[in-house]
């Protein structure tokens, strides 16, 4: 599975599957590098996200390149929020030449969520522009329309919110993203397989792949604090009772995370699955989906 | 309008350390209407530093003042004689009009009173609130007059973050999501189309510091009468 | 400290605490007499700059008395006034004087008892609090240029008419 790259998974008809990583916070890598090793031959692409929850950590690139060393097809995640065009587009270039040919491009959370909040926010760009810019430095210009010595190759992703509230703003993005050149999205966490279904039943017209996120339940706690704080999520409540009254919330989780891609599997081409923390556990909800 | 709001009363204290002769100049235009520099804010300002200084056993003598405009040559001439009596002069302008004083005053010290916050409007009684960072390049033409550059928190200008929950900014609960505040506009005013056109990245190129504007036709030599 | 007789100012609204204050008189209500009334024709007009230069001016407590709420013959002059009272006891704070000195009553027109109340209240206060300190440091600095003019006068000259504060 390995052999083959994001985008030709993508193009292979296959049910796609993507994870993520997130960087530490530190130089301390251990446990991230076993967590790929774990990971790398199981999926079709990990994500490396970039400054999580903006949180200062180790760059998204450099974690990339790690991913492809060992044999892994890394998805490089790039915001808006702490870059300017400038060190965007340079940060682009930079991952071509390393071998990192996945790009997803995200706005970012806002810097008064995380660790440096006195930080100033950058949002030189949007989400559709960096898509834009990455498709221009790929016919061989930079954004201000300078010629490239070479230019860039990407599979240029994006993100879209099922559950955003109003929905329709969220779509009308959505279409510039593909307008702009996006050729994969990843979604926020779906939890409400027939609601999701209808989502997608709204955008069947765009022929641009959608993997559905997944993110596995560790406790009942965990689904009211997402249905509380995180926009565009909702966890059922018969979920979060399935979760409370099981007495192995662990494995209760990973039936649930297993259970909602075999769901998905009818509904969208892919799913993306957010461990957050739970990376050794994603092989075993692969295993329980019935894949790999 | 500019809004500012006063310093500190210690911060100002402490900068008006070692001075016993000096003069508060407030500003009769934004400050004043945001109550933050106008006339009766130099008088209040002046009566608190008496005290101050008096209950400590400090000396200072205050002249109060107000003009016009800060950042206008003309009104700053009719004071420039006065001025020339104090040690310092505690400006309660903007700090556009604080340096407009400092330059043609100069070499007479020129102290801020505010710290100068950013272009709003009076939103109600007692409050302001900020809606344009005079970015050079407006887009309020497609944007239903609502400025995303301003009221997003992340000035995007291409519709929503993945962030906004039902209508309210991922930053704050309790403050409108600017694209809902837009899409919303647009749609009651049939213009929804509006959301569906790319905006480039902005030219960041037209706002190298400091600006500057001239208008040939009304432009005149100007010689201060130092 | 020295028992002192404090100095009151009151701000009085000519509608009701004017009245209320003129009745006091009338019935020889027990109120002390240095309270030095300002009479306006609504509290509304007050302004912090006013509460403050009376403290400048060495007032030891300041009250500000208008109409009952709702009863304001200007509609809401009185609530204005509670608030811009509230915002110079902050100013007062700043530049270190008591915000207590400072007080916001309402009463109606035959309340000679609470006028007088209210006038007591804030004397006993200013009792509490001791005098302004801006009045400890005018007497002090006063002394000690006494003082220092007494040491430094030749035999037989005369004190300088006018103390020179900057010696
Ligand atoms: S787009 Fe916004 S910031 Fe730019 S000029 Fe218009 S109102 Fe001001
Ligand atoms: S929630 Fe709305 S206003 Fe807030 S940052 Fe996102 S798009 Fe901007």
């Amino acid at each position: 599975m390995s052999k083959k790259t994001f985008q030709e998974a993508l193009s292979s008809g296959k049910f796609v599957v993507t994870t993520e990583v997130g960087p530490p916070k530190g130089t301390n890598i251990e446990r991230l590098l076993s967590a790929i090793d774990l990971l790398k031959d199981r999926v079709d692409g990990i994500n490396v996200t970039d400054n999580q929850s903006s949180v200062m950590r180790v760059s998204s690139l450099a974690i990339c390149h790690l991913v492809q060393e060992k044999g892994g097809e890394a998805i490089l995640q790039q915001t808006c929020r702490d870059r300017n065009r400038m060190a965007l587009e340079s940060e682009l270039l930079g991952a071509n030449v390393l071998g990192i040919h996945n790009l997803l491009c995200l706005t970012g959370d806002h810097l008064s969520a995380g660790d440096h909040q006195d930080a100033q926010p950058v949002f030189d760009l949007d989400s559709v522009q960096l898509i834009q810019i990455a498709k221009m430095m790929e016919a061989g210009k930079d954004s201000a329309g300078n010629e490239l010595k070479g230019a860039v190759k990407f599979c240029v992703g994006a993100t879209v919110n099922p559950g955003a509230n109003p929905l329709e703003p969220q779509l009308l993005k959505f279409e510039k993203k593909i307008a702009a050149g996006a050729q994969f999205f990843q979604t926020q966490a779906v939890y409400d397989v027939e609601g999701f279904a209808r989502f997608m039943k709204q955008v069947e017209g765009f022929k641009v792949p959608i993997l559905a996120g997944v993110i596995p339940l560790k406790s009942p706690g965990m689904a009211k604090y997402m249905n509380e704080n995180v926009a565009g999520v909702s966890v059922p409540d018969r979920l979060i009772e399935e979760m409370t009254k099981a007495e192995n919330k662990e494995a209760k989780g990973i039936e649930i995370a297993a259970r909602l891609i075999k769901d998905l599997k009818g509904v969208c081409p892919g799913v993306h699955i957010m461990a957050i923390g739970w990376e050794e556990k994603v092989p075993e909800i692969l295993s329980q989906a019935g894949i790999g | 309008m500019i809004v500012a709001e006063r310093k500190p009363f210690t911060e100002i204290k402490e900068m008006l350390s070692g001075y016993r002769k000096i003069l508060i100049l407030g500003c009769g235009t934004c400050v004043s209407v945001c109550m933050a520099g106008g006339e009766k804010e130099v008088e209040i300002l002046a009566s608190q530093i008496r005290m101050a200084f008096e209950k400590e056993n400090r000396e200072i003598e205050i002249k109060e003042a107000t003009i016009q405009r800060q950042c206008d040559r003309e009104f700053i001439e009719t004071i420039r004689k006065m001025a020339g009596e104090y040690e310092a002069v505690l400006s309660l302008a903007c700090g556009a009009g604080v340096q407009f004083v400092a330059e043609l005053l100069a070499p007479l010290l020129i102290l801020p009173g505010l710290n100068t916050r950013f272009i709003g409007v009076a939103e109600a009684e007692g409050v302001w609130s900020e809606r344009c960072r005079a970015c050079g390049d407006c887009v309020l033409s497609e944007t239903a007059g609502i400025c995303p550059v301003t009221i997003c928190a992340k000035s995007l200008l291409n519709g929503p973050c993945g962030g906004t929950r039902d209508g309210k900014c991922e930053v704050d609960k309790d403050k409108d999501c600017a694209w809902t505040l837009i899409y919303r506009r647009l749609q009651e005013g049939g213009k929804l189309e509006k959301m569906r056109k790319i905006h480039p990245p902005k030219k960041h190129g037209v706002r190298i510091y400091p600006q500057r504007q001239v208008n040939e036709e009304f432009k005149k030599e100007v010689k201060s009468e130092k | 400290m020295a028992e002192f007789e404090p100095k009151v100012v009151a701000f009085c609204c000519h509608y009701c605490a004017y009245s209320a204050a003129d009745l006091a008189g009338s019935l020889r209500l027990e109120y002390p007499a240095n309270v030095r009334i300002v009479k306006l024709m609504c509290t509304g007009r007050v302004d912090a700059s006013h509460l403050l230069k009376a403290f400048e001016a060495g007032a030891d407590a300041v009250l500000v008395a208008g109409c009952e709420e709702g009863d304001c013959h200007f509609r809401e002059g009185n609530i204005k006034a509670k608030r811009r009272v509230g915002y110079a006891r902050k100013l007062l704070r700043e530049a270190g004087l008591e915000g207590e000195r400072l007080e916001m009553f309402n009463l109606g027109a035959s309340d000679a008892h609470k006028f007088a109340a209210a006038v007591n209240e804030m004397t006993e206060r200013a009792r509490k609090l001791g005098p302004n300190p801006l009045r400890i440091s005018r007497e002090h600095r006063a002394k000690s240029i006494e003082q220092r003019a007494k040491r430094t006068r030749a035999p037989g000259t005369r004190a300088p008419e006018k103390p020179n504060e900057r010696s």
